[in-house]
C-alpha cells in the first residue's frame, strides 16, 4: 500500500510539473499559439458530455485495441513457430528481416486503396506495425531459450502442442509482453496518421480537422484525449504483464 | 520378459571418435539402487540418458521391464521458473490429462511428504536449493516410477542441505521401493544411496568396479566400519581409474 501510494504521489509531482511546464510555454506563445492547460482542460470536461468527442475517442479506442489484438493473434504464434522450427525460420525469417526496417505507415494509400477507406485498413495497418515487433522479439525468445527446459520437458514426455502451452508460450511471453507494450505507443502514433486521412472519425481526424479551422481548444482537447488513450493503453499493457509474468518480476527483483 | 530387473548388455556409445561407453554390461534388480561414479567425462550421464531413452543406444541393449516408468532428474533440477511449485509438481500427472482436483490434491501429498507445505504458490526462484530439489524429486515421484534416474542430484547443495537430502530419499525408497540410479561425483554420496556401486573409468569408458553394499538402506550406516570401507575401495577404484588420464598429460 505505501509503495502504491509513494507511485501514486511521484506520478502527481511529475504530471503538475509538466502543467507548469505547459503553462509557462502558454504564458510565453500567447492563448492563438498554445491555449492553457487549464482552459484546455475545462474544453475536454465540457466536450467529454457532448456526443462528438466520446464519439472519436470511441472509434480511435476500437481501432487500436482491435489492431493491438490482431497483431498479438498473428505474431505471438509465428514468432513461437519460427523460434522453434528452425526449417520454417530459414526460408521465412529472410522475408521478415527484409521487410522490417519498411515504415509500414507508407503502405497507408495502398491499404486505402486495397482495403477499402473503412476501419479495416487503418487497423491492418496499426496490426502489422505493432506485430512484427511483437513476431520479432518472440521469435528471439524462443530461439536462445534455455535447452534445459526443452530437456526436461522431454524427461516428462508430453506431446508437442503440451510444449508450446507449457514451455514455450510461457517462456516467451515476457518478451512479447514488454515488445506489445512498447509497441502500443507506435501504434497510437501509427493510429494518428491512419486516422487523419479519409475518414470522418477518430481522434486523428478531430485533431487535424480542428487545426484546418484554427480552433486550437479544440485541437487540444484531441491531442489529450489521443495522449490519455496511448497512456490507458500502454499501462493496461504493463499491468497485464506483471500480472501473467508474475515470475519474472520476482526473477527481477532478486 | 526380464523378470522385474533393468538388464544393460555391453553398452558401448561413441560421440564421433570419442568412445564415451564401452562394454557396459550390468543387472539391476526391482527396488533396488546404484550408484555410478568416475571422473568427468566418463559417460555417466549418457549412461542414464541412454537408459532414460533420451539418448539412443550406439551399440549394445537396454532392457526393461514393458510396464516399468522411469522418471529423470536433471542436473539443474529442470523445474519451469514460469510454474508454481504445485503447479511443477503436478504437471506430469497434467500431461497425462489427470483432472484439475486430482492433480492437486496428489501435488497437495506430495508437498506433505517433502517437507513442501506452504510453498505451493511459491515460484521456483523463491525457493532455496534445497527446496528446489525437493521439488524436483518430487515432480519425479509423482507419477510414481518404477526407475529413479538422476544426474549428480545434490551437486550444488551444500553439505548439510545434501545429507538431509540424502537422508529424504533414502526415506522416499523405504516407503515406495522404487529403483533408482543415480550418477555422482561424492564417493560417500555413492556410497550411502548405492545398493550396488558402479565405477566407471575413462579411455576406455569401462566398467572399472561394481561392488554391493550390503549396509545400504539405513540412515545410521554412515557410522558402520563397511561404510567407510566401501568409501576406501570407491576412493582406490576412482584414483586407478583416473591414473591413465594423469600419464597421458603432457609433463
Amino acid at each position: 500500500m505505501k509503495r502504491v501510494l509513494d507511485i501514486l504521489l511521484r506520478y502527481l509531482v511529475a504530471a503538475f510539473s509538466l502543467l507548469f511546464l505547459w503553462q509557462i510555454g502558454a504564458w510565453a506563445l500567447g492563448p492563438y499559439l498554445l491555449p492553457a492547460p487549464l482552459d484546455v482542460l475545462e474544453a475536454w470536461a465540457q466536450a467529454m458530455r457532448g456526443p462528438d468527442l466520446p464519439m472519436h475517442v470511441r472509434s480511435s479506442a476500437l481501432r487500436v485495441l482491435a489492431a493491438m489484438a490482431l497483431a498479438w493473434a498473428v505474431a505471438f504464434p509465428l514468432g513461437i513457430l519460427l523460434g522453434y522450427r528452425r526449417l520454417i525460420d530459414r526460408y521465412v525469417s529472410p522475408m521478415v528481416f527484409l521487410t522490417y526496417p519498411l515504415p509500414k505507415i507508407v503502405l497507408l494509400p495502398v491499404f486505402l486503396t486495397l482495403f477499402g477507406l473503412g476501419d479495416l485498413s487503418r487497423i491492418l495497418l496499426i496490426a502489422l506495425t505493432t506485430g512484427y515487433q511483437i513476431l520479432v522479439v518472440t521469435r528471439d525468445g524462443i530461439r536462445h531459450l534455455d535447452a534445459r527446459y526443452l530437456d526436461a520437458f522431454r524427461t516428462l514426455g508430453g506431446s508437442p502442442a503440451q510444449l508450446v502451452r507449457h514451455v514455450l508460450m510461457p517462456a516467451a511471453l515476457p518478451s512479447a509482453m514488454t515488445s506489445l507494450k512498447v509497441g502500443s505507443g507506435t501504434a497510437v502514433a501509427v493510429l494518428f496518421m491512419a486516422e487523419s486521412f479519409a475518414t470522418q472519425s477518430g481522434l486523428g481526424f478531430l485533431i487535424m480537422d480542428a487545426w484546418g479551422r484554427g480552433d486550437q481548444l479544440e485541437m487540444f482537447c484531441g491531442i489529450l484525449s489521443m495522449s490519455l488513450l496511448g497512456l490507458v493503453v500502454y499501462e493496461s499493457c504493463h499491468i497485464a504483464e506483471k500480472v501473467l509474468c508474475r515470475w519474472k518480476q520476482l526473477e527481477n527483483r532478486r | 520378459m526380464n523378470d522385474g530387473m533393468l538388464r544393460v548388455v555391453s553398452l558401448s556409445k561413441r560421440f564421433g571418435q570419442n568412445t564415451v561407453l564401452s562394454d557396459i554390461s550390468f543387472t539391476l534388480p526391482a527396488g533396488s539402487s546404484l550408484s555410478i561414479i568416475g571422473p568427468s567425462g566418463c559417460g555417466k550421464s549418457t549412461l542414464l540418458s541412454i537408459i532414460a531413452g533420451l539418448t539412443n543406444a550406439g551399440e549394445g541393449q537396454v532392457m526393461l521391464p514393458p510396464s516399468w516408468k522411469t522418471a529423470f532428474i536433471l542436473q539443474d533440477y529442470g523445474l519451469f521458473p514460469w510454474k508454481s511449485v504445485r503447479d511443477n509438481l503436478a504437471l506430469p500427472l497434467q500431461l497425462r490429462g489427470v483432472g484439475r482436483a486430482e492433480r492437486f490434491a496428489a501435488a497437495d501429498a506430495m508437498q506433505k511428504e517433502l517437507g513442501l507445505e506452504g510453498l505451493e504458490q511459491r515460484f521456483p526462484v523463491q525457493l532455496s536449493g534445497g527446496q528446489r530439489q525437493r521439488v524436483a524429486i518430487g515432480r519425479a515421484l509423482i507419477s510414481r516410477p518404477d526407475l529413479l534416474l538422476m544426474d549428480e542430484p545434490f551437486a550444488a547443495l551444500d553439505a548439510i542441505t545434501r545429507e538431509h537430502l540424502q537422508n529424504l530419499l533414502l526415506d522416499v525408497w523405504q516407503r515406495r521401493r522404487m529403483s533408482f540410479m543415480l550418477v555422482t561425483h561424492n564417493v560417500a554420496e555413492a556410497v550411502f544411496l548405492g545398493r550396488y556401486i558402479m565405477v566407471l573409468g575413462t579411455k576406455p569408458a569401462t566398467m572399472k568396479l561394481w561392488l554391493e553394499n550390503p549396509c545400504f538402506g539405513s540412515t545410521s550406516s554412515r557410522n558402520s566400519d563397511t561404510y567407510f570401507s566401501l568409501i576406501r575401495k570407491v576412493h582406490r577404484a576412482l584414483e586407478e581409474a583416473e591414473t591413465p588420464l594423469r600419464e597421458r598429460e603432457p609433463a
